[in-house]
């Protein structure tokens, strides 16, 4: 039995109002176990706690209760000054005799009894306790970015920023993201590549800064601090090291039936490419698809154009394998697929384009260079009309390829979109078509109202039912008017569509890898909806960007620079000090069945094949559960799972629970 | 009344409250201007119970039962169901439910007959 | 024993730390008061509250066991309020098979913001416990010390 020690705090009159605190230190000085027990007005003082000290020292005290506030307001405290007196400090135990007692009861015998009943419950529990050293886990100080979009370029700044190395690793041949597309951006109505291209730089030019492009995550093992990476290289038959991204190659390349994916295949490239012109890294690609050299062996006129020597048709995928201590998911999204909605018409008529595909239209990049234009016959569209939530807020089952939620940012890039073309071609009729406008954010509203009131944008209530495109080569929107309540006809000479988006199809495989939860929409979960928005709940994940939520510029780069100061915060610590309350398995009784692992949502517990035979002959191999104390979060949900008791958890262990429950029926 | 609605939901199988009044039954319904009450007016006056209305509104006949508001309607409402239902509502409310078919014709608008067709239909057939 | 004595229960309370206990804290902050038969045990989750220890705490004479956790959706740890649902929906229809009174034992969620909840909850679940007596079913006299 330990010699335990009592300490009943008075807390002035807060506890000694309504609880005996004489009687309590009193009685509880009577329980076997205790060797010493004494009353002090406020515990929690530095002459409090050096009575602590100084019992501890001279009554050579095992184990420490002190009776006072919540252990939320003060266990650390205390266990503070109980490792000061040379006693580990998990051999303490408060028993919340204010909140829990003295401020809820009037009566002082009910109080003071009640006090007592709590103590010798903590007594009971700290007889059980077991001295606890928090591991400690040593922190790879460089930061992997998963995606380099504007949220993924924005946290790796940010962490580069702060002198920590960091890698982005870009699936495309260039960094930059959906951001590179898109012509202008609200509320301001600033050209997106002017105010992106200059970050794009900044990452190429940091030194703290790597970007693996073209390249994607393979394989990650490890945990918060320590985690290694395996990264795929995919073959781009350059030389990036040799390459100067002069384009003599994209130009001479004979096939020019390629899609170009950075105009979402409203045009050609040839199959050697520089996806645009600011890519970062400059350099170029041969797309192994169409070029004719790797698909059928002959060719190879890149190769003869290229004064730098940097075709290389021989190239292999290559691998990259770094460790790291944090890992940021920044993975993005795209726009759903709408073949589904035949109603729109969008895959019979040409006039009939996504909004990001307006995008492209009006960038100067784009396929009409920067000209409104239709794309059936080139003609300057006279009436546009735009269809907001097109597969967004849509119930599962409506078409099978909506998704329930808001995507957030359409009703303020439609309200932008119907602006440009009243501006560029005031001759324009722009009709949006809007179930709701949801403008919430600084000029959001003002920004739209303007598109109403000053640019004349005719904004109607109700959504299109149908689009037809008409033998003269319009189409015939058909829809209702809510307010109005009557059906309209508009003879328009393009439709745009406001497609819900989605987060990427990288993003699902990638959380498995993280073993980073997801919601029934393939976003990332949060560690907490409010209070760790950009923390994954699995330590050292982190999010940034669209792939945790629906989300516009301006609030993606405010949380790409959350993400990042969470990242520079762990890379900051040279250990991690661990939560020594974790689970803890009991190999001689785990028989190995999986029910803990299965339960765990942090992925802490893996198995191995471990050998119990006495004599070295390894015949006694056994499938047994351990546990990674630097991962697990010490919630206990596997203790219970396990069916042979083999797991526990430190600090909160079986018997110690069962002790507190024997105590207070007593 | 309530017990008309009662009939009507469950009759329907519809939840007027899945509604987010888009308006896209309305923006596609193909008999929209020869009805009173339109679509997405059907659903809301459903869900205030306002089911004498439309009992008495030919617009439960000029519903061409083509079900194109059922296809695109986003949130899985299925209008259509609630003008079947309501029509079944004014049928069970003339012949406790004892109609023959040979009284329906008179019933109906001369001009507009296959509404009527549909509905025996449907009352016949199960 | 006294005839003419108040039946006082016994009620043993496990608390998830992150957002009954701290409920709890908050009815003692607000001074909202409740029965001092309830007793709290803190557990770092809902989900470590094995269904044996409700159990042991009828075996040792407790009257009734009530469960708060965090609302479903809010755990610290994301799911242990789920698998604790879960685990005690199955305690439950088990101690309906056994025909002991299920109303002895209850889950109920409370947030670190509702001290209020948490002091009506308790007041509620004593009367509920008053009301059904004293627990002889369960109580192992085995276990009784005096």
């Amino acid at each position: 039995m330990l010699r335990i020690g009592v300490f009943v705090c008075h807390c002035g009159t807060n506890i000694a109002g309504t609880v005996d605190v004489k009687a309590v230190a009193e009685t509880l000085g009577k329980e076997p176990a205790v060797v010493f027990s004494t009353d002090y007005p406020y515990m929690c003082s530095e002459a409090g706690q050096n009575i602590i000290k100084d019992a501890i020292k001279e009554y050579q005290l095992e184990g420490v209760v002190v009776c006072s506030c919540s252990p939320r307001m003060h266990e650390a405290t205390f266990r503070k000054a109980v490792a000061a007196a040379g006693l580990n400090p998990y051999m303490l135990e408060v028993a919340n005799i204010r909140e829990q007692c003295s401020w809820i009861h009037k009566d002082m015998a009910e109080g003071t009894a009640k006090a007592i009943v709590l103590g010798r419950t903590a007594v009971a529990k700290v007889q059980l306790n077991a001295p606890l050293t928090a591991g400690e886990s040593p922190v790879v100080k460089r930061a992997l970015v998963i995606g380099g979009g504007i949220a993924g370029i924005q946290t790796a700044l940010d962490i580069a920023e702060a002198g920590y190395p960091v890698d982005i690793v870009e699936k495309e041949p260039t960094i930059g993201g959906k951001m590179t597309q898109i012509d202008k951006t609200f509320p301001t109505l600033d050209c997106s590549s002017c105010i992106l291209t200059p970050k794009m730089v900044e990452c190429a030019q940091n030194e703290n800064i790597t970007i693996y492009s073209y390249s994607e995550v393979e394989a990650v093992t490890g945990f918060v601090g320590n985690f290694s990476v395996k990264i795929r290289r995919k073959a781009r038959f350059v030389d990036e090291d040799k390459c100067t991204g002069c384009g003599a190659c994209t130009e001479k390349c004979p096939v020019k039936n390629a899609p170009d994916a950075y105009n979402l295949g409203l045009s050609n490239r040839h199959a050697a490419y520089i996806p645009f012109a600011q890519a970062i890294p400059n350099v170029a690609v041969l797309d192994k698809e169409r070029c004719i050299k790797l698909t059928k062996g002959k060719c190879g006129l890149c190769s003869t154009v290229c004064s730098a020597g940097a075709i290389d048709y021989e190239q292999q995928d290559s691998f990259v394998e770094e460790k790291y201590g944090a890992i940021v998911a920044a993975t993005g999204y795209n726009p759903i697929n709408i073949d589904g909605y035949d109603e729109f018409a969008y895959s019979q008529s040409k006039d009939v384009v996504t909004s990001l595909e307006f995008e492209r239209i009006l960038k100067a990049d784009g396929p009409t260079e920067g000209h409104l234009a239709r794309l059936s016959d080139g003609k300057q569209p006279k009436t546009i009309v735009f269809v907001q939530c097109v597969g967004s807020r849509e119930s599962g089952s409506a078409h099978g390829c909506g998704k329930e939620y808001c995507s957030k940012i359409c009703c303020m890039y439609t309200a932008k979109h119907a602006m440009l073309c009243r501006e560029k071609y005031p001759d324009t009729d722009v009709y949006v078509f809007y179930i709701d406008v949801r403008t919430p954010g600084k000029n959001y509203d003002e920004f739209y109202r303007r598109a109403v009131e000053q640019y004349g944008v005719h904004y109607i209530k109700g959504m299109v039912g149908k689009v037809a495109p008409q033998a003269d080569g319009t189409l015939d929107v058909q829809a209702s008017d809510l307010i109005s309540n009557e059906q309209l006809h508009v003879k328009a000479d393009m439709v745009v569509l406001a497609a819900a988006i989605e987060p990427d199809k990288s993003a699902r495989p990638l959380a498995t890898m993280l073993t980073a939860s997801m919601d029934t929409n393939d976003f990332f979960t949060e560690a907490h909806a409010k209070l760790r928005p950009v923390e994954s709940p699995t330590a050292g994940v982190f999010l940034s960007g669209v792939c945790q939520g629906p989300k516009d510029i301006p609030e993606t780069v405010a949380q790409a620079g959350a993400a990042a100061s969470k990242v520079i915060g762990l890379l900051a610590k040279d250990k991690l000090s661990c939560n020594p309350c974790v689970a803890h398995s009991n190999e001689m009784k785990c028989n190995g069945c999986s029910s803990c692992a299965n339960v765990c949502p942090y992925g802490a517990i893996t198995y191995e094949d471990k050998d119990f035979s006495r004599r070295k002959d390894g015949t006694m191999m056994r499938r047994v559960a351990s546990v990674n104390e630097a991962v697990c979060q010490g919630c206990g949900a596997c203790t219970v799972a396990c069916p042979s008791g083999a797991m526990d958890l430190k600090g909160f262990a079986t018997s110690q629970i069962m002790a507190e429950v024997d105590a207070i029926c007593k | 009344m309530a017990d008309y609605k009662e009939l009507v939901l469950t009759a329907s199988g519809v939840n007027p409250l899945k509604c987010m009044r888009c308006g896209k039954c309305s923006g596609t319904c193909p008999s929209y201007d020869a009805m009173e009450y339109h679509p997405h007016q059907f659903v809301y006056m459903v869900e205030k119970g306002d089911i004498e209305k439309l009992m008495e509104s030919k617009s439960i006949y000029t519903c061409l039962s083509c079900f194109a508001c059922v296809e695109r309607c986003p949130r899985d409402v299925e209008p259509a169901k609630l003008v079947e239902a309501v029509r079944l509502a004014v049928i069970r409310q003339q012949g406790k439910n004892h109609l023959k078919s040979e009284q329906i014709p008179d019933m109906v608008d001369e001009e507009l007959p296959q509404q009527a067709i549909v509905s025996a239909f449907r009352k016949y057939s199960k | 024993m006294q005839v003419n004595q108040e039946f006082r229960p016994k009620i043993v309370a496990f608390c998830c730390n992150w957002c009954s206990y701290a409920g709890a804290d908050l009815a003692g902050t607000n001074r909202s008061n409740y029965p001092a038969d309830v007793k709290i045990i803190r557990v770092p989750c809902s989900c470590r509250v094995n269904p044996l220890f409700i159990l042991r705490a009828f075996q040792r004479g407790a009257d009734g066991v009530i469960m708060c956790g965090c609302h479903p959706g809010d755990c610290h740890y994301t799911t242990g309020n789920y698998y604790a649902r879960r685990r005690m929906t199955m305690l439950f229809s088990m101690l309906d098979y056994l025909g002991i009174e299920k109303e002895r034992t209850r889950v109920e969620w409370v947030s670190a913001a509702e001290g209020a909840k948490f002091a009506a909850t308790m007041n509620e679940f004593t009367a509920t416990i008053k009301g059904l007596g004293e627990n002889k079913r369960l109580e192992d006299l085995r276990c009784k010390t005096q």
